[in-house]
Protein backbone atom coordinates (compact mmCIF):
# COMPACT_ATOMS: atom_id res chain seq x y z
CA UNK A 1 0.00 0.00 0.00
CA UNK A 2 1.43 3.41 -0.93
CA UNK A 3 2.22 5.76 1.94
CA UNK A 4 0.26 8.69 0.54
CA UNK A 5 -2.96 6.68 0.66
CA UNK A 6 -3.03 6.81 4.45
CA UNK A 7 -3.20 10.59 4.50
CA UNK A 8 -6.65 10.74 2.97
CA UNK A 9 -9.28 11.14 5.75
CA UNK A 10 -11.95 9.10 3.94
CA UNK A 11 -9.41 6.38 3.49
CA UNK A 12 -8.73 6.33 7.22
CA UNK A 13 -12.42 5.94 7.97
CA UNK A 14 -12.84 3.23 5.34
CA UNK A 15 -9.87 1.28 6.65
CA UNK A 16 -11.24 1.52 10.21
CA UNK A 17 -14.68 0.28 9.10
CA UNK A 18 -13.21 -2.71 7.28
CA UNK A 19 -10.96 -3.45 10.26
CA UNK A 20 -13.96 -3.39 12.59
CA UNK A 21 -15.85 -5.76 10.30
CA UNK A 22 -13.06 -8.29 10.23
CA UNK A 23 -12.40 -8.05 13.97
CA UNK A 24 -16.06 -8.98 14.46
CA UNK A 25 -14.96 -12.59 13.95
CA UNK A 26 -12.64 -12.45 16.96
CA UNK A 27 -15.27 -10.55 18.94
CA UNK A 28 -17.88 -13.18 18.09
CA UNK A 29 -15.71 -16.06 19.26
CA UNK A 30 -14.86 -14.30 22.52
CA UNK A 31 -18.49 -13.22 22.90
CA UNK A 32 -19.85 -16.74 22.41
CA UNK A 33 -17.34 -18.15 24.89
CA UNK A 34 -18.08 -15.42 27.46
CA UNK A 35 -21.86 -15.69 27.18
CA UNK A 36 -21.84 -19.48 27.36
CA UNK A 37 -19.56 -19.48 30.42
CA UNK A 38 -21.57 -16.83 32.25
CA UNK A 39 -24.91 -18.48 31.41
CA UNK A 40 -23.68 -21.84 32.62
CA UNK A 41 -22.01 -20.46 35.75
CA UNK A 42 -24.93 -21.66 37.89
CA UNK A 43 -24.44 -25.24 36.69
CA UNK A 44 -20.64 -24.97 36.82
CA UNK A 45 -20.95 -23.84 40.44
CA UNK A 46 -23.30 -26.65 41.37
CA UNK A 47 -21.80 -29.58 39.47
CA UNK A 48 -18.20 -28.51 38.90
CA UNK A 49 -16.30 -29.52 35.78
CA UNK A 50 -15.18 -33.08 36.31
CA UNK A 51 -18.37 -34.14 38.10
CA UNK A 52 -20.54 -32.71 35.32
CA UNK A 53 -18.54 -34.44 32.61
CA UNK A 54 -18.49 -37.80 34.40
CA UNK A 55 -22.05 -37.95 35.69
CA UNK A 56 -24.68 -39.95 33.80
CA UNK A 57 -27.57 -38.18 35.54
CA UNK A 58 -29.99 -36.19 33.42
CA UNK A 59 -32.97 -35.66 35.65
CA UNK A 60 -34.91 -32.37 35.35
CA UNK A 61 -37.23 -33.38 38.21
CA UNK A 62 -34.45 -33.95 40.76
CA UNK A 63 -32.47 -31.12 39.15
CA UNK A 64 -29.42 -33.31 38.80
CA UNK A 65 -27.51 -33.00 35.53
CA UNK A 66 -24.40 -34.56 33.98
CA UNK A 67 -23.01 -34.50 30.47
CA UNK A 68 -21.69 -38.04 30.14
CA UNK A 69 -24.68 -39.62 28.36
CA UNK A 70 -24.70 -36.77 25.85
CA UNK A 71 -20.95 -36.76 25.29
CA UNK A 72 -21.04 -40.55 24.97
CA UNK A 73 -23.84 -40.38 22.39
CA UNK A 74 -22.00 -37.69 20.45
CA UNK A 75 -18.74 -39.65 20.48
CA UNK A 76 -20.43 -42.95 19.59
CA UNK A 77 -22.43 -41.65 16.61
CA UNK A 78 -19.55 -39.51 15.35
CA UNK A 79 -16.94 -42.29 15.48
CA UNK A 80 -19.29 -44.84 13.93
CA UNK A 81 -20.15 -42.43 11.12
CA UNK A 82 -16.42 -41.87 10.48
CA UNK A 83 -15.83 -45.63 10.33
CA UNK A 84 -18.54 -45.88 7.66
CA UNK A 85 -17.62 -42.70 5.78
CA UNK A 86 -13.81 -42.83 5.54
CA UNK A 87 -13.44 -45.92 3.31
CA UNK A 88 -16.23 -44.74 1.02
CA UNK A 89 -14.87 -41.19 0.82
CA UNK A 90 -11.32 -42.34 0.05
CA UNK A 91 -12.72 -44.80 -2.50
CA UNK A 92 -14.54 -41.94 -4.18
CA UNK A 93 -11.38 -39.81 -4.20
CA UNK A 94 -9.38 -42.69 -5.72
CA UNK A 95 -12.05 -43.24 -8.37
CA UNK A 96 -12.25 -39.59 -9.34
CA UNK A 97 -8.49 -39.00 -9.49
CA UNK A 98 -7.08 -42.28 -10.77
CA UNK A 99 -9.72 -44.51 -12.33
CA UNK A 100 -12.50 -42.46 -13.86
CA UNK A 101 -12.28 -41.46 -17.54
CA UNK A 102 -11.70 -37.73 -17.92
CA UNK A 103 -15.20 -36.82 -19.05
CA UNK A 104 -16.69 -38.35 -15.88
CA UNK A 105 -14.34 -36.66 -13.38
CA UNK A 106 -16.13 -33.32 -13.30
CA UNK A 107 -19.72 -34.57 -13.16
CA UNK A 108 -19.07 -37.20 -10.48
CA UNK A 109 -17.07 -34.79 -8.34
CA UNK A 110 -19.82 -32.17 -8.66
CA UNK A 111 -22.53 -34.70 -7.83
CA UNK A 112 -20.73 -35.80 -4.67
CA UNK A 113 -20.32 -32.16 -3.65
CA UNK A 114 -24.04 -31.60 -4.17
CA UNK A 115 -24.55 -34.03 -1.29
CA UNK A 116 -22.93 -31.39 0.92
CA UNK A 117 -25.37 -28.72 -0.28
CA UNK A 118 -28.49 -30.60 0.79
CA UNK A 119 -29.64 -29.04 4.09
CA UNK A 120 -29.35 -31.23 7.15
CA UNK A 121 -33.08 -31.04 7.88
CA UNK A 122 -33.73 -32.82 4.58
CA UNK A 123 -31.34 -35.59 5.64
CA UNK A 124 -33.16 -35.84 8.95
CA UNK A 125 -36.60 -36.00 7.41
CA UNK A 126 -35.51 -38.51 4.77
CA UNK A 127 -33.91 -40.54 7.55
CA UNK A 128 -37.12 -40.58 9.58
CA UNK A 129 -39.55 -41.43 6.79
CA UNK A 130 -37.44 -43.49 4.38
CA UNK A 131 -34.19 -44.80 5.83
CA UNK A 132 -35.45 -45.68 9.31
CA UNK A 133 -38.15 -48.17 8.10
CA UNK A 134 -35.62 -49.78 5.73
CA UNK A 135 -33.14 -50.12 8.59
CA UNK A 136 -35.64 -51.60 11.05
CA UNK A 137 -37.29 -53.98 8.56
CA UNK A 138 -34.36 -55.23 6.52
CA UNK A 139 -30.83 -54.18 7.41
CA UNK A 140 -30.88 -54.31 11.21
CA UNK A 141 -32.59 -57.76 11.55
CA UNK A 142 -30.08 -59.04 8.98
CA UNK A 143 -27.12 -57.65 10.96
CA UNK A 144 -28.58 -59.07 14.15
CA UNK A 145 -28.91 -62.53 12.62
CA UNK A 146 -25.28 -62.54 11.49
CA UNK A 147 -23.48 -60.80 14.36
CA UNK A 148 -25.93 -61.12 17.27
CA UNK A 149 -24.55 -64.44 18.48
CA UNK A 150 -20.87 -63.65 17.90
CA UNK A 151 -19.10 -63.15 21.23
CA UNK A 152 -17.91 -59.57 22.02
CA UNK A 153 -19.15 -58.07 18.72
CA UNK A 154 -22.63 -59.37 19.57
CA UNK A 155 -23.01 -56.72 22.29
CA UNK A 156 -23.35 -54.13 19.54
CA UNK A 157 -26.31 -55.92 17.99
CA UNK A 158 -28.66 -56.58 20.91
CA UNK A 159 -32.24 -55.46 21.39
CA UNK A 160 -35.18 -54.94 19.06
CA UNK A 161 -34.27 -53.09 15.86
CA UNK A 162 -36.59 -50.07 15.84
CA UNK A 163 -34.85 -47.92 13.22
CA UNK A 164 -34.73 -44.96 15.63
CA UNK A 165 -31.26 -45.67 16.96
CA UNK A 166 -27.51 -45.06 16.90
CA UNK A 167 -26.92 -47.05 13.71
CA UNK A 168 -29.49 -45.14 11.61
CA UNK A 169 -28.22 -41.80 12.92
CA UNK A 170 -24.61 -42.78 12.14
CA UNK A 171 -25.46 -43.88 8.60
CA UNK A 172 -27.12 -40.51 7.93
CA UNK A 173 -24.19 -38.65 9.47
CA UNK A 174 -21.77 -40.66 7.35
CA UNK A 175 -23.63 -39.73 4.15
CA UNK A 176 -23.40 -36.08 5.23
CA UNK A 177 -19.66 -36.09 5.85
CA UNK A 178 -18.61 -38.19 2.84
CA UNK A 179 -18.47 -35.13 0.54
CA UNK A 180 -16.10 -33.23 2.88
CA UNK A 181 -13.63 -36.06 3.26
CA UNK A 182 -13.92 -37.04 -0.40
CA UNK A 183 -13.33 -33.59 -1.84
CA UNK A 184 -10.35 -32.79 0.41
CA UNK A 185 -8.84 -36.23 -0.28
CA UNK A 186 -9.36 -35.73 -4.01
CA UNK A 187 -7.63 -32.35 -3.92
CA UNK A 188 -4.73 -33.83 -1.94
CA UNK A 189 -4.41 -36.81 -4.31
CA UNK A 190 -4.38 -34.43 -7.27
CA UNK A 191 -1.35 -32.64 -5.82
CA UNK A 192 0.88 -35.70 -6.08
CA UNK A 193 3.46 -34.79 -8.76
CA UNK A 194 3.01 -36.94 -11.85
CA UNK A 195 6.79 -37.42 -12.05
CA UNK A 196 6.69 -39.37 -8.78
CA UNK A 197 3.79 -41.50 -9.98
CA UNK A 198 5.41 -42.08 -13.35
CA UNK A 199 8.63 -43.28 -11.76
CA UNK A 200 6.62 -45.84 -9.80
CA UNK A 201 4.89 -47.01 -12.98
CA UNK A 202 8.28 -47.18 -14.68
CA UNK A 203 9.60 -49.75 -12.23
CA UNK A 204 6.54 -51.90 -12.90
CA UNK A 205 4.09 -51.00 -10.15
CA UNK A 206 0.40 -51.69 -10.82
CA UNK A 207 -2.08 -48.84 -10.65
CA UNK A 208 -3.25 -49.87 -7.17
CA UNK A 209 0.35 -50.12 -5.94
CA UNK A 210 1.00 -46.59 -7.17
CA UNK A 211 -2.07 -45.36 -5.29
CA UNK A 212 -1.27 -47.35 -2.16
CA UNK A 213 2.47 -46.73 -1.99
CA UNK A 214 2.90 -43.34 -3.66
CA UNK A 215 -0.28 -41.26 -3.81
CA UNK A 216 -1.71 -42.02 -0.35
CA UNK A 217 1.57 -41.67 1.58
CA UNK A 218 2.31 -38.46 -0.29
CA UNK A 219 -1.06 -36.90 0.52
CA UNK A 220 -1.75 -38.35 3.96
CA UNK A 221 -1.49 -34.98 5.76
CA UNK A 222 -4.26 -33.49 3.66
CA UNK A 223 -6.43 -36.59 3.88
CA UNK A 224 -6.00 -36.67 7.66
CA UNK A 225 -6.92 -32.99 7.87
CA UNK A 226 -10.04 -33.71 5.83
CA UNK A 227 -11.01 -36.54 8.16
CA UNK A 228 -10.60 -34.39 11.28
CA UNK A 229 -12.61 -31.62 9.61
CA UNK A 230 -15.43 -34.09 8.96
CA UNK A 231 -15.18 -35.18 12.58
CA UNK A 232 -15.64 -31.58 13.70
CA UNK A 233 -18.62 -31.22 11.37
CA UNK A 234 -20.24 -34.43 12.60
CA UNK A 235 -19.84 -33.42 16.27
CA UNK A 236 -22.08 -30.40 15.81
CA UNK A 237 -24.63 -31.82 13.40
CA UNK A 238 -28.10 -31.37 14.82
CA UNK A 239 -31.10 -31.78 12.57
CA UNK A 240 -29.90 -34.84 10.66
CA UNK A 241 -29.70 -36.84 13.89
CA UNK A 242 -32.50 -35.16 15.87
CA UNK A 243 -35.12 -37.06 13.87
CA UNK A 244 -33.71 -40.55 14.21
CA UNK A 245 -31.83 -40.82 17.50
CA UNK A 246 -34.69 -40.72 20.00
CA UNK A 247 -33.70 -38.67 23.01
CA UNK A 248 -32.59 -41.28 25.45
CA UNK A 249 -30.30 -40.24 28.32
CA UNK A 250 -28.69 -43.59 29.03
CA UNK A 251 -25.33 -45.16 28.32
CA UNK A 252 -26.16 -47.88 25.83
CA UNK A 253 -23.94 -50.42 24.14
CA UNK A 254 -26.13 -51.66 21.31
CA UNK A 255 -26.32 -50.00 17.91
CA UNK A 256 -30.07 -50.62 18.05
CA UNK A 257 -30.60 -48.42 21.12
CA UNK A 258 -31.87 -44.87 21.09
CA UNK A 259 -29.40 -42.35 22.51
CA UNK A 260 -28.88 -38.62 22.93
CA UNK A 261 -26.14 -36.38 21.59
CA UNK A 262 -25.38 -32.91 22.93
CA UNK A 263 -27.01 -31.36 19.88
CA UNK A 264 -30.16 -33.51 20.08
CA UNK A 265 -30.59 -32.71 23.77
CA UNK A 266 -30.25 -28.99 23.05
CA UNK A 267 -32.69 -29.12 20.13
CA UNK A 268 -35.32 -31.03 22.09
CA UNK A 269 -35.07 -29.50 25.53
CA UNK A 270 -33.70 -25.96 25.26
CA UNK A 271 -36.99 -24.20 24.50
CA UNK A 272 -38.76 -26.17 27.24
CA UNK A 273 -36.31 -25.87 30.13
CA UNK A 274 -38.40 -24.52 32.99
CA UNK A 275 -35.93 -24.10 35.84
CA UNK A 276 -32.81 -21.94 36.01
CA UNK A 277 -30.49 -24.83 36.78
CA UNK A 278 -31.97 -26.86 33.89
CA UNK A 279 -31.38 -24.04 31.39
CA UNK A 280 -27.95 -23.37 32.87
CA UNK A 281 -27.01 -27.04 32.46
CA UNK A 282 -28.09 -26.88 28.82
CA UNK A 283 -25.88 -23.84 28.31
CA UNK A 284 -23.10 -25.84 29.97
CA UNK A 285 -23.66 -28.62 27.39
CA UNK A 286 -23.50 -26.05 24.59
CA UNK A 287 -20.22 -24.79 26.07
CA UNK A 288 -18.78 -28.32 26.14
CA UNK A 289 -19.82 -28.80 22.50
CA UNK A 290 -18.37 -25.45 21.46
CA UNK A 291 -15.00 -26.20 23.08
CA UNK A 292 -14.93 -29.77 21.69
CA UNK A 293 -15.69 -28.75 18.12
CA UNK A 294 -13.49 -25.65 18.22
CA UNK A 295 -10.47 -27.73 19.28
CA UNK A 296 -11.23 -30.42 16.69
CA UNK A 297 -11.60 -27.86 13.90
CA UNK A 298 -8.42 -26.08 14.98
CA UNK A 299 -6.51 -29.39 14.77
CA UNK A 300 -8.00 -30.01 11.31
CA UNK A 301 -6.97 -26.54 10.18
CA UNK A 302 -3.46 -27.13 11.56
CA UNK A 303 -3.01 -30.28 9.48
CA UNK A 304 -4.53 -28.74 6.36
CA UNK A 305 -2.20 -25.74 6.65
CA UNK A 306 0.80 -28.00 7.09
CA UNK A 307 -0.30 -30.02 4.07
CA UNK A 308 -0.66 -26.82 2.05
CA UNK A 309 2.84 -25.73 3.04
CA UNK A 310 4.30 -29.10 2.15
CA UNK A 311 2.71 -29.23 -1.30
CA UNK A 312 3.48 -25.65 -2.22
CA UNK A 313 7.22 -26.28 -1.86
CA UNK B 1 -1.11 -68.23 -8.39
CA UNK B 2 2.10 -66.50 -9.28
CA UNK B 3 3.18 -63.38 -7.47
CA UNK B 4 2.29 -61.30 -10.49
CA UNK B 5 -1.25 -62.67 -10.59
CA UNK B 6 -1.73 -61.94 -6.89
CA UNK B 7 -0.64 -58.33 -7.42
CA UNK B 8 -2.96 -57.94 -10.36
CA UNK B 9 -5.94 -59.48 -8.53
CA UNK B 10 -5.31 -57.30 -5.49
CA UNK B 11 -5.23 -54.23 -7.72
CA UNK B 12 -8.39 -55.25 -9.52
CA UNK B 13 -10.28 -55.78 -6.26
CA UNK B 14 -9.14 -52.45 -4.80
CA UNK B 15 -10.06 -50.49 -7.93
CA UNK B 16 -13.42 -52.26 -8.18
CA UNK B 17 -14.18 -51.32 -4.56
CA UNK B 18 -13.27 -47.69 -5.25
CA UNK B 19 -15.59 -47.62 -8.23
CA UNK B 20 -18.28 -49.13 -6.07
CA UNK B 21 -17.70 -46.36 -3.48
CA UNK B 22 -18.17 -43.68 -6.13
CA UNK B 23 -21.42 -45.25 -7.24
CA UNK B 24 -22.52 -45.55 -3.63
CA UNK B 25 -22.10 -41.76 -3.26
CA UNK B 26 -24.16 -41.22 -6.41
CA UNK B 27 -26.71 -43.74 -5.16
CA UNK B 28 -27.30 -41.75 -1.95
CA UNK B 29 -27.65 -38.51 -3.89
CA UNK B 30 -30.20 -39.99 -6.28
CA UNK B 31 -31.99 -41.80 -3.45
CA UNK B 32 -32.40 -38.70 -1.27
CA UNK B 33 -33.20 -36.25 -4.06
CA UNK B 34 -35.53 -38.72 -5.75
CA UNK B 35 -37.37 -39.33 -2.51
CA UNK B 36 -37.82 -35.60 -1.85
CA UNK B 37 -38.91 -35.12 -5.47
CA UNK B 38 -41.51 -37.92 -5.47
CA UNK B 39 -43.05 -37.08 -2.10
CA UNK B 40 -42.74 -33.33 -2.62
CA UNK B 41 -44.38 -33.07 -6.03
CA UNK B 42 -47.24 -35.26 -4.85
CA UNK B 43 -47.98 -32.83 -2.02
CA UNK B 44 -47.30 -29.64 -3.94
CA UNK B 45 -50.49 -27.59 -4.32
CA UNK B 46 -51.17 -23.97 -5.03
CA UNK B 47 -53.02 -23.68 -1.72
CA UNK B 48 -49.73 -24.43 0.03
CA UNK B 49 -48.44 -20.99 -0.94
CA UNK B 50 -51.72 -19.10 -0.52
CA UNK B 51 -53.21 -20.36 2.75
CA UNK B 52 -52.05 -20.18 6.33
CA UNK B 53 -51.95 -23.37 8.42
CA UNK B 54 -55.21 -25.03 9.39
CA UNK B 55 -55.67 -26.03 13.06
CA UNK B 56 -53.89 -29.32 13.94
CA UNK B 57 -55.74 -32.37 12.62
CA UNK B 58 -57.92 -30.36 10.22
CA UNK B 59 -57.36 -31.06 6.52
CA UNK B 60 -56.28 -28.31 4.14
CA UNK B 61 -54.40 -25.17 4.97
CA UNK B 62 -51.01 -24.15 3.66
CA UNK B 63 -47.67 -22.74 4.70
CA UNK B 64 -47.90 -19.18 3.43
CA UNK B 65 -46.73 -17.88 6.80
CA UNK B 66 -43.62 -20.10 6.71
CA UNK B 67 -42.67 -19.20 3.13
CA UNK B 68 -42.97 -15.49 3.84
CA UNK B 69 -41.27 -15.82 7.24
CA UNK B 70 -38.36 -17.78 5.78
CA UNK B 71 -37.91 -15.14 3.09
CA UNK B 72 -38.06 -12.35 5.66
CA UNK B 73 -35.49 -13.94 7.99
CA UNK B 74 -33.14 -14.86 5.14
CA UNK B 75 -33.29 -11.39 3.58
CA UNK B 76 -32.64 -9.70 6.93
CA UNK B 77 -29.77 -12.08 7.65
CA UNK B 78 -28.29 -11.29 4.23
CA UNK B 79 -28.62 -7.54 4.83
CA UNK B 80 -26.65 -7.88 8.09
CA UNK B 81 -24.19 -10.58 7.10
CA UNK B 82 -23.13 -9.52 3.60
CA UNK B 83 -21.86 -5.98 4.37
CA UNK B 84 -19.93 -7.17 7.44
CA UNK B 85 -18.49 -10.11 5.53
CA UNK B 86 -17.49 -8.15 2.43
CA UNK B 87 -15.93 -5.30 4.44
CA UNK B 88 -14.12 -7.76 6.71
CA UNK B 89 -12.76 -9.64 3.70
CA UNK B 90 -11.64 -6.32 2.23
CA UNK B 91 -9.59 -5.56 5.33
CA UNK B 92 -7.87 -8.95 5.19
CA UNK B 93 -7.07 -8.78 1.48
CA UNK B 94 -6.19 -5.07 1.25
CA UNK B 95 -5.26 -3.07 4.35
CA UNK B 96 -3.90 -6.03 6.34
CA UNK B 97 -2.57 -8.00 3.36
CA UNK B 98 0.35 -10.17 4.38
CA UNK B 99 0.19 -9.21 8.06
CA UNK B 100 -0.06 -11.75 10.86
CA UNK B 101 -3.43 -10.46 12.03
CA UNK B 102 -4.97 -11.12 8.59
CA UNK B 103 -3.74 -14.70 8.75
CA UNK B 104 -5.13 -15.24 12.27
CA UNK B 105 -8.56 -13.82 11.41
CA UNK B 106 -8.62 -15.85 8.23
CA UNK B 107 -7.92 -19.08 10.13
CA UNK B 108 -10.46 -18.22 12.84
CA UNK B 109 -13.15 -17.59 10.21
CA UNK B 110 -12.41 -20.95 8.64
CA UNK B 111 -13.06 -22.49 12.04
CA UNK B 112 -16.19 -20.37 12.58
CA UNK B 113 -17.61 -21.64 9.29
CA UNK B 114 -17.86 -25.11 10.80
CA UNK B 115 -18.79 -24.27 14.40
CA UNK B 116 -22.05 -26.05 15.33
CA UNK B 117 -24.94 -23.81 14.32
CA UNK B 118 -26.97 -24.87 17.35
CA UNK B 119 -24.34 -23.30 19.63
CA UNK B 120 -24.90 -20.00 17.82
CA UNK B 121 -28.62 -20.48 18.50
CA UNK B 122 -28.02 -20.79 22.25
CA UNK B 123 -25.72 -17.74 22.17
CA UNK B 124 -28.35 -15.59 20.45
CA UNK B 125 -31.01 -16.89 22.86
CA UNK B 126 -28.97 -15.53 25.76
CA UNK B 127 -28.25 -12.22 24.03
CA UNK B 128 -31.38 -11.35 22.03
CA UNK B 129 -34.25 -13.53 23.25
CA UNK B 130 -34.11 -13.70 27.03
CA UNK B 131 -33.45 -9.98 27.64
CA UNK B 132 -36.46 -9.16 25.41
CA UNK B 133 -38.61 -11.81 27.03
CA UNK B 134 -39.89 -13.67 23.96
CA UNK B 135 -38.73 -15.29 20.74
CA UNK B 136 -38.42 -12.86 17.84
CA UNK B 137 -37.60 -12.76 14.15
CA UNK B 138 -34.59 -10.47 14.52
CA UNK B 139 -32.88 -13.00 16.77
CA UNK B 140 -33.25 -15.62 14.02
CA UNK B 141 -31.92 -13.24 11.39
CA UNK B 142 -28.89 -12.30 13.50
CA UNK B 143 -28.17 -15.98 14.23
CA UNK B 144 -28.17 -16.75 10.49
CA UNK B 145 -26.06 -13.68 9.74
CA UNK B 146 -23.42 -14.93 12.21
CA UNK B 147 -23.20 -18.12 10.16
CA UNK B 148 -23.00 -16.06 6.99
CA UNK B 149 -20.28 -13.59 7.97
CA UNK B 150 -17.29 -15.98 7.99
CA UNK B 151 -18.39 -17.59 4.70
CA UNK B 152 -18.71 -14.24 2.89
CA UNK B 153 -15.56 -12.90 4.55
CA UNK B 154 -13.38 -15.77 3.35
CA UNK B 155 -14.68 -15.83 -0.22
CA UNK B 156 -14.31 -12.04 -0.46
CA UNK B 157 -10.74 -12.29 0.79
CA UNK B 158 -9.92 -15.01 -1.73
CA UNK B 159 -11.58 -13.20 -4.61
CA UNK B 160 -9.89 -9.86 -3.87
CA UNK B 161 -6.53 -11.60 -3.65
CA UNK B 162 -7.06 -12.89 -7.21
CA UNK B 163 -7.20 -9.33 -8.57
CA UNK B 164 -3.68 -8.60 -9.90
CA UNK B 165 -1.69 -6.12 -7.81
CA UNK B 166 -0.58 -4.27 -10.96
CA UNK B 167 -4.20 -3.18 -11.49
CA UNK B 168 -4.09 -1.37 -8.14
CA UNK B 169 -0.74 0.15 -8.96
CA UNK B 170 -2.16 1.56 -12.17
CA UNK B 171 -4.92 3.26 -10.16
CA UNK B 172 -2.44 4.51 -7.51
CA UNK B 173 -0.36 6.02 -10.30
CA UNK B 174 -3.33 8.16 -11.26
CA UNK B 175 -3.31 9.52 -7.71
CA UNK B 176 -6.38 7.66 -6.45
CA UNK B 177 -6.57 7.11 -2.67
CA UNK B 178 -6.72 3.49 -1.55
CA UNK B 179 -10.44 3.46 -0.75
CA UNK B 180 -11.22 4.64 -4.28
CA UNK B 181 -8.90 2.02 -5.70
CA UNK B 182 -10.74 -0.64 -3.69
CA UNK B 183 -14.29 0.47 -4.41
CA UNK B 184 -13.82 1.42 -8.07
CA UNK B 185 -11.13 -0.94 -9.31
CA UNK B 186 -10.71 -3.97 -7.04
CA UNK B 187 -14.41 -4.52 -6.31
CA UNK B 188 -15.21 -4.31 -10.02
CA UNK B 189 -12.55 -6.85 -10.85
CA UNK B 190 -13.81 -9.25 -8.19
CA UNK B 191 -17.55 -8.54 -8.45
CA UNK B 192 -18.55 -11.87 -9.97
CA UNK B 193 -16.57 -13.80 -7.39
CA UNK B 194 -17.96 -11.87 -4.44
CA UNK B 195 -21.50 -12.23 -5.77
CA UNK B 196 -20.99 -15.96 -6.11
CA UNK B 197 -19.76 -16.14 -2.53
CA UNK B 198 -22.91 -14.31 -1.41
CA UNK B 199 -25.13 -16.70 -3.40
CA UNK B 200 -23.43 -19.72 -1.84
CA UNK B 201 -23.68 -18.24 1.66
CA UNK B 202 -27.42 -17.66 1.17
CA UNK B 203 -27.74 -21.27 0.06
CA UNK B 204 -25.88 -22.28 3.20
CA UNK B 205 -28.14 -20.43 5.67
CA UNK B 206 -31.47 -20.94 3.89
CA UNK B 207 -31.51 -24.57 5.02
CA UNK B 208 -30.40 -23.94 8.59
CA UNK B 209 -32.82 -25.10 11.25
CA UNK B 210 -30.92 -25.49 14.50
CA UNK B 211 -30.11 -21.77 15.05
CA UNK B 212 -33.77 -20.83 14.48
CA UNK B 213 -35.26 -23.29 16.97
CA UNK B 214 -34.85 -21.00 19.94
CA UNK B 215 -34.48 -17.63 18.27
CA UNK B 216 -37.26 -16.95 15.75
CA UNK B 217 -39.07 -20.10 16.98
CA UNK B 218 -42.30 -20.66 15.06
CA UNK B 219 -45.61 -18.95 14.48
CA UNK B 220 -48.83 -20.59 13.25
CA UNK B 221 -50.16 -17.28 12.04
CA UNK B 222 -49.15 -14.98 9.23
CA UNK B 223 -46.88 -12.28 10.61
CA UNK B 224 -44.49 -9.72 9.18
CA UNK B 225 -43.49 -8.39 12.60
CA UNK B 226 -39.82 -9.21 13.15
CA UNK B 227 -40.18 -8.33 16.83
CA UNK B 228 -42.47 -11.34 17.29
CA UNK B 229 -41.88 -15.05 16.64
CA UNK B 230 -41.66 -15.67 12.89
CA UNK B 231 -42.41 -18.98 11.18
CA UNK B 232 -39.72 -20.50 8.98
CA UNK B 233 -39.92 -23.38 6.53
CA UNK B 234 -37.19 -25.37 8.20
CA UNK B 235 -38.59 -25.21 11.74
CA UNK B 236 -42.05 -25.96 10.31
CA UNK B 237 -40.64 -29.04 8.54
CA UNK B 238 -39.15 -30.23 11.84
CA UNK B 239 -42.42 -29.70 13.71
CA UNK B 240 -44.66 -31.17 11.00
CA UNK B 241 -42.47 -34.19 10.27
CA UNK B 242 -42.29 -35.09 13.96
CA UNK B 243 -46.06 -34.51 14.34
CA UNK B 244 -48.72 -37.22 14.22
CA UNK B 245 -50.84 -36.15 11.21
CA UNK B 246 -50.45 -37.45 7.64
CA UNK B 247 -51.58 -34.08 6.37
CA UNK B 248 -48.64 -32.47 8.21
CA UNK B 249 -46.20 -35.01 6.80
CA UNK B 250 -47.35 -34.28 3.24
CA UNK B 251 -46.91 -30.54 3.76
CA UNK B 252 -43.48 -31.10 5.30
CA UNK B 253 -42.43 -33.02 2.16
CA UNK B 254 -43.73 -30.22 -0.06
CA UNK B 255 -41.81 -27.63 1.98
CA UNK B 256 -38.70 -29.84 1.88
CA UNK B 257 -39.04 -30.07 -1.91
CA UNK B 258 -39.28 -26.30 -2.34
CA UNK B 259 -36.34 -25.54 -0.07
CA UNK B 260 -34.15 -28.25 -1.60
CA UNK B 261 -34.82 -27.06 -5.14
CA UNK B 262 -34.12 -23.46 -4.11
CA UNK B 263 -30.82 -24.33 -2.42
CA UNK B 264 -29.60 -26.68 -5.14
CA UNK B 265 -30.39 -24.08 -7.83
CA UNK B 266 -28.42 -21.43 -5.90
CA UNK B 267 -25.51 -23.82 -5.36
CA UNK B 268 -25.37 -24.99 -8.97
CA UNK B 269 -25.64 -21.41 -10.27
CA UNK B 270 -22.80 -20.34 -7.98
CA UNK B 271 -20.59 -23.20 -9.10
CA UNK B 272 -21.30 -22.63 -12.78
CA UNK B 273 -20.40 -18.96 -12.42
CA UNK B 274 -17.12 -19.88 -10.71
CA UNK B 275 -16.30 -22.40 -13.43
CA UNK B 276 -17.23 -20.00 -16.21
CA UNK B 277 -15.32 -17.06 -14.74
CA UNK B 278 -12.23 -18.63 -13.19
CA UNK B 279 -11.26 -21.68 -15.22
Amino acid sequence: MPRTAKKNPVDNIFSLVTAAASFSIILLIIGILYVLVSESSLAIGKFGIWKFLSSTDWDPVKESFGALTNVYGTAFTTLLSLVIAIPVAIGIAIFVTEISPNFLKGPIGAAIELLAAIPSIIYGMWGLFTLSPIMSNHIEPFLKKIFGAVPLVGILFQGTPMGIDILTASVILSIMIIPFTASISRDSFNLTPSVVKESAYAIGATRWEVIKNVVIPYSKLGVFGGIVLSLGRALGETMAVAFVLGNNHRITTSLFDAAATITVTLANEFAEADTDIYLSSLFYLALVLFVMSFITLAIAKFFLLRAEKKYSR
Amino acid sequence: MTREQIRKTEGFIALALSTLAAFMGLFWLVFILGDVLVHGIKALKLSLFLNDPAPPGVEGGGLRNAFVGQLLITVCATLIGVPVGVLGGTFLAEYARGRGIARIISILSDIMVSVPSIVIGTFIYAVLVRPIGHFNGWAGAVALSIIMIPVVLRTTEDMLSLVPWTLREAAFALGAPYYKVITQVVYRGAATGILTGILLSIARVAGETAPLLFTSFNNSFFSLDMKQPVASLTVTIFQYAMGPYDNWHAQAWAAAFVITVFILLLTITGRLIIRWRYK
